[in-house]
Parts: structure tokens; C-alpha cells; sequence
């Protein structure tokens, strides 16, 4: 038998699963980010720390996320716009889940790729139409998966992979955000 | 006051504990059946008037007691299954308490004390078949819906008639929302039907009940040590089904074709409106990716050479609404079917886990000399239907029986 290698540790997240069934308080995490304005629309976030396993956790590295407007917005276009973040979040989230899933059924892939359009009405955020939303209006995903595996294997990886989404959730549920002034 | 001694204590008469009240009487040992009601209480009052059984006549035999009637292939009635009930509860001559509820179950030195309203009660050993269904489940934000909505579970609607004017937001896509949705778009009234993870069967596969398939090809068997996800089985929900003379398929596609409109999951309300989940495509998938794999399962198993008996794959709107103000009077009423519950209350044993469920390994409950039937996947997938009663009260009377020697 040909041994499977996504490189997702399937059984590290397996083993997690039944230990944090017995354990929900550790299962309590708490994902940080702080951005700092810069000038203009541009701002920096920055994303280090998060709380999770009852405890302060740190990331390898510090990382940094620039936010700006593309020029057609009379912006400066030092970073891609915070609604595309949420696109990279979905596309990393969904890719993640395909590989867990595949690597969990035994499926060899080969590569993995996504698009993903988000399709925004920009008179909502303008202010030029009340009766339009600001968010996205609808997101398309298109994977292109190469996979030892049949299409009808494919889509069910594809299938859960959505099902298991913090993103894909995050992004089709509503969620109780609170913005306060410290 | 002192209290009655008996055996066992066998709580419900419900088809489930009439099963352990025959298999209690074969094994000569001396037991009595209390039950709240009247024999067979949740098919006489919890029901809608227009159900009908989503397994076939057929199946729904109990021990000792097949189908002798003139439509092995139809779907009973409530009240027919009430009447089953009732013939089942005469041949076993069960001794059924009537109108005797139990209020309290506690342990004690040798067994159990029962409090009932008809007095106390000692037992050695206790059958919880009290049922699966005891209580509508809603969400939370239930609460948060605007009071000029009228809110009804599966436990109070009784017809169309009863439904006001207006529109009507169905919450839930199994067996029990799918078919007051359908009934009530027939009726003329707008339904929105709310969709979450749903099960979707055609009625018919290959000319046959998709049940016949499910019972031949030994899907129902499947216990509950083999099952990979028990916890997971145990709240599938049930198949979108109905039974009916036409044996039609009530799955989305043909609510849609009715008229229903379909929206995503029901996450919340906000400021007064309803927000449903932009997810509907992705549990849809789901369910026809499940489908599928049963139907081709079957293929394989009767080793058909024929090619697989397509499906046309569920068609979701383009675009289905993420939003509905409900103060706007489009929709007059909510009905939740959402799901059911067992009620517990009045059980003072520490054998519910942190989700309040039983805890029991197929039907031995987690303290000596208790027992339960009658709930989702108790032994085997057939445990969740009437037809699967017959091999869990057996096994677990055998167990109980062990226990006293
Ligand atoms: C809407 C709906 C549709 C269904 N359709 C089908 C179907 O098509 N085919 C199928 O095979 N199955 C179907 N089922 C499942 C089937 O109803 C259950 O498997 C069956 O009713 C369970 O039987 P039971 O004897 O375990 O419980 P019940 O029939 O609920 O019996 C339990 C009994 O216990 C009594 N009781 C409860 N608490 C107490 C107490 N504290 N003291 C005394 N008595 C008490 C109740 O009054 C009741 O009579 C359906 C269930 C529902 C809810």
C-alpha cells in the first residue's frame, strides 16, 4: 500500500478532536489582530499572539498585513484592500480543509489550486444606494484539484472541506461583531 | 407510605416498551408498564393530522405481530399506527398503567424508586422507552422573534387550517418540514423553507421503496459498534419522506416545483429581521454527494450492471435570500421543525452527559439494572424506526434477565 502524504498530520487533529471532547474550555480560542494607521487608507496589521489551549500562544513569527486602496479608488495602493483579506481567508481556509480531508480519505493530491471572485457592488459602501449592501454580494470559488481520486471523490473533499470552514462559516453566517472606543 | 415492589419498571407504552413487556413476559418475569397517557400517547397526541409513516406497511411489524392488512406497500396514519399500538399492547397483554406518570427515578440500595402519581414504586431494574420525541427543539433566538409572528412546533401544528393568513417560514428540511412545507404551499399559502443539513432520498429506486433497498441490502443492520461516527449517526437527521398513495419524492427539487422558496440555515435574528446562511448551495451538494453514494451502494450490493440510475442533482436558486424582515407581515407564522428531544427531567440518575443525553452502550445504561429502547441507533440504524424494536428490547430483556439471577 502507498502511503498518503498531503503533509497534514490528520491524526495530531484526530487525537485533538477527542481530547478537546472532554475538554471544551481548552477549546476556547481567541485569534488577535492590531493595525496601525499609516496615512491615508494605508494601514499596517499586524497578527502575533492569540490565546488558545487555556493559555498565551505565540506565533513562529510576527507577521504583517498591509492594507490600502488600489489607485482607481485615488489611493496609494500600498496593500490589497481589506475585503480582499477576506478572500485570501477563504481561499486559505478552504485549500487547508481540502488537504485535511484528503489527506483523512487516504487521497494522494498533487495540486491544489483555487480562484476565488468576489463579486461587490461599491455604490453600498459609497453611500450611493441605500437598498445595497456593503459586503460582498455573492464569492465564487473554482478549485482545480489533480488528485488520485475520481471527480465524484473530488467534490465530496470539496464538499467537506466547506462544511469544516471557519471561513466559510465566518463569511455566511452572521456574527455578533461589538466596535468600541476604548 | 410504603412502597409497591415489582421486578421492573418499564416506563412508556410507546411500541418500545411493549416490546420489553414481551419479551419481560416470555422470560416470566413480573413487571409493570406506566405510562402518562393512554398506550401508544404520542401517536394520539403529538402528530399532525395529515402523517403518515415514511416506512412502508411492510416494515412496520413488531414482534409477534406482522402486517396482515390489505396494502403491504402503503404508509399508515397516525391513528392506524395508534391502532397497531393498541392491537400490539392487547397481544402482548402488557400490563400497561394508565394516566400514571412517572415524576421521579432515583437509585437506590437494590435497584430503583419510582415516584408516579399512582404512589411509590421499587423495581430492580427499569426500561427507559419514555421516547426519543418528547420535545420540540428550537433555537435560541426563538425568543428573539417579534411577537406579532405566530410560533408553532411540529407538537402543535395540526393542519393548514389552523395556519393563519400569510406567509409561512418552515424552519428545518427533514422528514417532518419538508412535509408540512409541502402541505401548506398546497394549501395556498407562501412557504419559505429553511434548509440546513438534510438527508435526501428519492421515494422510489429501481422501481422499488428506497426502504426495501435500505432493509435488503442490510443498511439498517449496521450496528452501532460498527458505525464510524456514532455520535454523528445518532443525530443524522431523518430522510426527507413522505408516505402516500402516490409514492412521490419530496425532496427540494419537488418542493421548489411546487413554489416553495428556499433559503440557507436560519443563524439568527437581527434587529427584527431573520438572517439565514449563504450556505444552502454547500449543504445541498452535501445531501445529493450522501444520495449518490447510498444509491450506487445499492448498485453495488445487487450487483446491477446497469448504469447507476441518475438523479437530477438539487437545483438551488441563483441567488436565495440572506435576509427577511419579520415585523414586514410577509410571513404570519414560524413553524420550528427543528427537531426533538427526550425529556429527562424527572430522572435522578447522574447518566445524562454534558449534552443531556443518555448515556448507555446499546440500550445498557451507565448504572446496573437500567435500561433504555426506543432512541436513534440504539443497537442497529433500524433501532431509529418501529421495525427495529423487535432485536433491541430482545437483547436488552436478555441482558436485565442476566442481571437478576
Ligand atoms: C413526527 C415523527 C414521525 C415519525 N415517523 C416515523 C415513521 O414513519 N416510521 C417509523 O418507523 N418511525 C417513525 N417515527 C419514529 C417513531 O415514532 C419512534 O421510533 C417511536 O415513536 C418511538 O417509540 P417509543 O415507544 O420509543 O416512544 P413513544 O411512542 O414516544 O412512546 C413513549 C411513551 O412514553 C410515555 N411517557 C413519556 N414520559 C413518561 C413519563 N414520565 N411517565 C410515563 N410515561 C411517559 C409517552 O406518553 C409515550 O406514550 C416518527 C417519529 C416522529 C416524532
Amino acid at each position: 500500500m502507498t502511503t498518503i502524504d498531503n503533509g497534514v498530520n490528520v491524526q495530531a487533529l484526530l487525537d485533538a478532536r477527542e481530547v478537546l471532547k472532554g475538554a471544551p474550555e481548552a477549546a476556547q480560542f481567541t485569534w488577535r489582530a492590531s493595525s496601525k494607521w499609516t496615512r491615508g487608507v494605508h494601514s499596517t496589521t499586524t497578527i502575533e499572539k492569540f490565546f488558545g489551549l487555556g493559555q498565551e500562544q505565540t506565533h513562529k513569527a510576527q507577521t504583517e498585513y498591509a492594507s490600502d486602496h488600489p489607485a482607481v479608488f485615488a489611493a496609494e495602493d500600498n496593500g490589497i484592500t481589506p475585503i480582499e483579506y477576506l478572500l485570501v481567508g477563504l481561499a486559505g481556509c478552504l485549500t487547508a480543509g481540502v488537504a485535511s480531508v484528503a489527506q483523512n480519505r487516504g487521497i494522494q493530491l498533487r495540486s491544489v489550486e483555487a480562484t476565488v471572485e468576489g463579486n461587490h457592488d461599491i455604490r453600498g459602501i459609497l453611500g450611493a444606494d441605500s437598498d445595497i449592501r456593503n459586503g460582498y454580494n455573492d464569492i465564487k470559488v473554482t478549485f482545480h484539484i489533480d488528485a488520485d481520486a475520481s471527480k465524484e471523490e473530488i467534490e465530496a473533499i470539496v464538499a467537506q472541506s466547506q462544511k469544516r470552514s471557519a471561513v466559510f462559516d465566518a463569511l455566511t453566517n452572521p456574527t455578533d461583531v461589538t466596535v468600541e472606543v476604548a | 407510605m410504603s412502597a409497591e415492589r415489582v421486578t421492573t419498571v418499564v416506563v412508556g407504552a410507546g411500541h418500545a416498551g411493549l416490546a420489553a413487556s414481551h419479551f419481560l413476559t416470555a422470560r416470566s418475569i413480573d413487571h409493570v408498564v406506566l405510562e402518562r397517557g393512554e398506550v401508544a400517547n404520542s401517536w394520539r397526541r403529538e402528530r399532525w393530522e395529515s402523517l403518515r409513516l415514511l416506512t412502508p406497511n411492510w416494515l412496520s411489524r413488531l414482534p409477534g405481530l406482522d402486517y396482515d392488512g390489505p396494502d403491504p406497500d402503503g404508509y399508515m396514519t397516525a391513528g392506524e399506527v395508534a391502532g397497531l399500538i393498541d392491537r400490539f399492547a392487547a397481544v402482548v397483554a402488557a400490563p400497561v398503567r394508565e394516566q400514571t406518570a412517572l415524576t421521579a427515578l432515583s437509585r437506590t440500595e437494590g435497584g430503583y424508586r419510582l415516584s408516579t402519581g399512582g404512589g411509590e414504586l421499587l423495581a430492580r431494574s427499569v426500561v427507559l422507552a419514555s421516547g426519543a420525541c418528547n420535545v420540540p427543539v428550537t433555537p435560541s433566538f426563538a425568543a428573539a422573534v417579534p411577537s406579532g409572528v405566530r410560533q408553532l412546533t411540529p407538537f402543535d401544528y395540526r393542519s393548514p387550517a389552523q395556519v393563519g393568513e400569510g406567509g409561512v417560514l418552515v424552519v428545518g428540511a427533514s422528514a417532518t418540514g419538508v412535509q408540512i412545507a409541502a402541505e401548506l404551499q398546497r394549501s395556498g399559502r407562501q412557504v419559505i423553507l429553511s434548509v440546513g443539513e438534510h438527508v435526501r432520498l428519492p421515494r422510489m429506486y429501481r422501481d422499488r421503496d428506497v426502504l426495501w433497498w435500505m432493509d435488503a441490502s442490510g443498511v439498517w443492520d449496521q450496528r452501532y459498534d460498527e458505525v464510524e461516527d456514532l455520535d454523528r449517526a445518532r443525530r443524522l437527521p431523518s430522510p426527507q419522506l413522505v408516505g402516500g398513495a402516490k409514492r412521490e419524492t419530496l425532496d427540494l427539487n419537488a418542493l421548489t416545483e411546487l413554489g416553495v422558496e428556499l433559503v440557507g440555515r436560519w443563524a439568527a435574528v437581527r434587529d427584527g429581521a431573520a438572517l439565514f446562511s449563504g450556505g444552502l448551495r454547500n449543504v445541498c451538494s452535501l445531501a445529493d454527494l450522501k444520495m449518490n453514494r447510498l444509491l450506487a451502494g445499492f448498485d453495488q450490493w445487487a450487483s446491477s450492471s446497469s448504469s447507476f440510475e441518475e438523479i437530477a442533482p438539487t437545483l438551488v436558486p441563483a441567488r436565495t435570500r440572506l435576509k427577511l424582515d419579520l415585523g414586514s407581515g410577509e410571513i404570519g407564522t414560524v413553524i420550528w421543525a427543528t427537531g426533538f428531544r427526550p425529556d429527562y427531567r424527572w430522572l435522578d440518575v447522574p447518566v445524562l452527559d454534558e449534552k443531556g443525553r443518555l448515556r448507555h452502550e446499546g440500550g445498557v445504561v451507565d448504572s446496573p439494572g437500567l435500561y433504555a429502547l426506543g432512541l436513534p441507533l440504539l443497537r442497529r440504524r433500524r433501532s431509529t424506526f418501529l421495525n427495529g424494536i423487535e432485536d433491541d428490547a430482545r437483547y436488552v430483556v436478555d441482558h436485565l434477565a442476566a442481571g437478576l439471577v
